[in-house]
């Protein structure tokens, strides 16, 4: 069971996400700091270390549209985020996986700030609301990088010829 | 069953006879361009490396291609320490494709590779920027991806796990009227489509306007068809692209052309009479919020941007160029021009369009992408209200949450900076004083 610390609506662009005044920042243990900069109250709570890990944003959908920038990823992966969406957008989400952030698609998925929200493999239910949400599995191909470990860790085994072929 | 054109490039990328959508496949890679955000894709691709007991060596530096273009010159010593990590790692692999700061050659990323010879049809190219989907003008599958994601590519020569997209065929017929662009259609298209209309799907371009349109015009319409959230924008390579590729790139070598079959399934077919056409703008904070400029005309402006990896080329300079020619930017405005490449910069300067555009109180910048991302040059104050010929809109995308931006053509960006506010081009005339020589030029694109 995890806590909503923040409801988005949709199409949350990577400009959101991660403003690109801060974009030269680029290393992971660096660009937690900026996350959702802009959204001022929010981001001080991150900073302050008021978010726990674990904790789920809920967004509409397209989330995570524009911009390739990884940051906009790693920047919520470095708080232990779990974002749950109704949709996201591909560069986005391909970023996520890569990098190990928890992403959830959830097409109908409903929740305020502060609902207490279980995720789970096959569906979202929000304690709070009583409310059940069926949950789309990843693409075949992003699940096969989940299971490696992340990006790294699967190119690595494929440079060493661990990793078979899709 | 037949293929489209993006299935052709991925079945051949991937050694296949033929793919279907949703396929899991692995292209080769032709090209794999990053600019300033190198520095992670190293970071990351050493992390590759840790452990494996093998020396990180890139699959092949000749189709690696690093462009600097986002803080060109540096604006900070943190970015100034990322370009020389690039370069020492450039060096270190022989990275050949590689545009450092300079004004003989280099720009953006996105001009650079194409003006360059670098990308051809039935290629793969693959871009740590979402707008590499631009090079789909020349008929290669171009696609954005993750720096992680890079690295993987740099350490494989292969993008990894990559599914075949459903295709949307956007046919265009009809000629656009005088001050209507390529812009204007792609601003049209989106708004029909949505941010996220296209989102894991490619954009297929037909019809006569395409057929008759510029290279030039097709990078527009590619460049921003990432903004209804396509994976790919394409135009199938034709006599355009092999005209534009003899003659203004140089390329001496066989190209091949690779044409959708007859027979290819398309997930969505959509419409566009481009005759109907009026400028469009992309109204803040969302690419896909677009109205006919009518709408917003007489909005009040505080900076003009003209330019940018969307329409920073020569045929855009020239349209702005000719509308300011004689006049003065506003009193109160700030015009910003930022060439695609040095390229275009001497093109653009040798065809007195940068005499015409700085005598009428433009800045001349350099190329560079800094200004539309907002992390370099031309921030917005609070409350202020952009107009730009680049292709973001989102909310702080120019440096400030509490501006806004607007995004149009050249040639309404060029008219607006005359008068103050947003207008059409083509009712400049009405805003002048009497003694103001009549506007005669109209600007075709065929």
């Amino acid at each position: 069971m995890a806590k909503v610390v923040l409801t988005l609506g949709d199409d949350v662009s990577t400009d959101d996400i991660y403003p690109g005044r801060f974009m030269a920042t680029v290393l992971p243990s660096e660009t937690p700091q900026y996350a959702f900069a802009d959204h001022t109250a929010f981001n001080a709570r991150l900073k302050a270390g008021q978010i726990p890990p674990g904790s789920v944003m809920v967004a509409g959908q397209n989330f995570g549209c524009g911009s390739s920038r990884e940051q906009a990823a790693s920047t919520l992966q470095g708080h232990e985020l779990v974002v749950v969406a109704r949709s996201f957008a591909r560069i986005f989400l391909q970023n996520a996986i890569n990098l190990g952030l928890k992403v959830v698609v959830a097409p109908g998925v409903e929740a305020a700030e502060g609902d207490e929200l279980e995720v789970a493999a096959a569906a979202v239910v929000n304690h709070t609301s009583g409310k059940t949400f069926a949950v789309t599995p990843l693409p075949r191909a992003r699940q096969a990088i989940i299971d490696a470990g992340g990006l790294i860790a699967y190119t690595r085994r494929r440079l060493m010829k661990e990793e078979p072929h899709l | 069953m037949g293929m489209t054109v993006v299935q052709k490039i991925l079945a051949r990328a991937a050694g296949r006879a033929s793919v279907e959508v949703g396929d899991v496949v692995e292209p080769a890679v032709d090209l794999a361009m990053s600019h300033e955000n190198a520095a992670l894709v190293i970071n990351q691709f050493f992390e590759v490396y840790k452990g494996a007991g093998l020396e990180p060596r890139v699959w092949d530096p000749s189709r690696i291609a690093i462009i600097f273009d986002h803080r060109v010159p540096a604006e900070s010593s943190k970015t100034a320490n990322n370009q020389k990590k690039v370069r020492e790692f450039v060096a270190q692999q022989g990275i050949a494709k590689f545009r450092d700061i300079r004004g003989d050659e280099g720009g953006i990323c996105h001009q650079v590779l194409p003006e360059s010879g670098w990308v051809r049809p039935g290629r793969v190219v693959v871009g740590t920027d979402s707008h590499t989907t631009t090079h789909g003008a020349l008929g290669a599958f171009g696609f954005g991806i993750g720096a992680t994601e890079m690295a993987s590519v740099w350490a494989l020569g292969v993008a990894l796990n990559v599914e075949v997209p459903a295709t949307i065929q956007v046919l265009v017929n009809g000629r656009l009227a005088g001050f209507v662009s390529p812009k204007d259609l792609v601003l049209h298209l989106i708004g029909r489509l949505t941010a996220q209309g296209a989102n894991f799907k490619a954009i297929e371009y037909h019809g006569d306007t395409i057929r008759l349109m510029s290279t030039s015009g097709r990078l527009v319409l590619c460049n921003m068809a990432v903004e209804a959230g396509a994976t790919s924008g394409i135009v199938p390579a034709d006599s355009e692209t092999l005209r534009y590729l003899r003659e203004e790139t140089g390329v001496r070598d066989e190209i091949e052309v690779v044409a959708p079959d007859p027979d290819a399934v398309y997930g969505q077919v959509v419409e566009i009479d481009a005759s109907s056409l009026e400028p469009q703008v992309a109204c803040p904070h969302a690419v896909d919020n677009v109205k006919p400029v009518a709408a917003v005309a007489g909005t009040r402006i505080d900076q003009v941007v003209i330019g940018s990896c969307t329409n920073g080329r020569l045929e855009d300079l020239a349209v702005a160029a000719r509308i300011l020619r004689g006049k003065k930017v506003a009193r109160g405005v700030r015009v910003l021009v930022f060439p695609a490449s040095w390229r275009v910069y001497r093109d653009a300067m040798n065809g007195g369009h940068l005499a015409a555009l700085s005598d009428a109180g433009a800045l001349i910048m350099n190329p560079g992408c800094g200004c539309c991302l907002g992390v370099h040059q031309g921030a917005l104050g609070d409350g202020e209200v952009a107009l730009s010929s680049t292709n973001r809109n989102f909310k702080g995308r120019m440096g400030n949450p509490k501006a806004e931006v607007y995004l149009c053509s050249p040639a309404v960006a060029a008219a607006s900076a005359v008068t103050g506010v947003i207008t059409d081009p083509r009712t400049l005339l009405n805003h002048q004083d009497t003694k103001t020589p009549r506007l005669a030029v109209v600007v075709t694109w065929w």
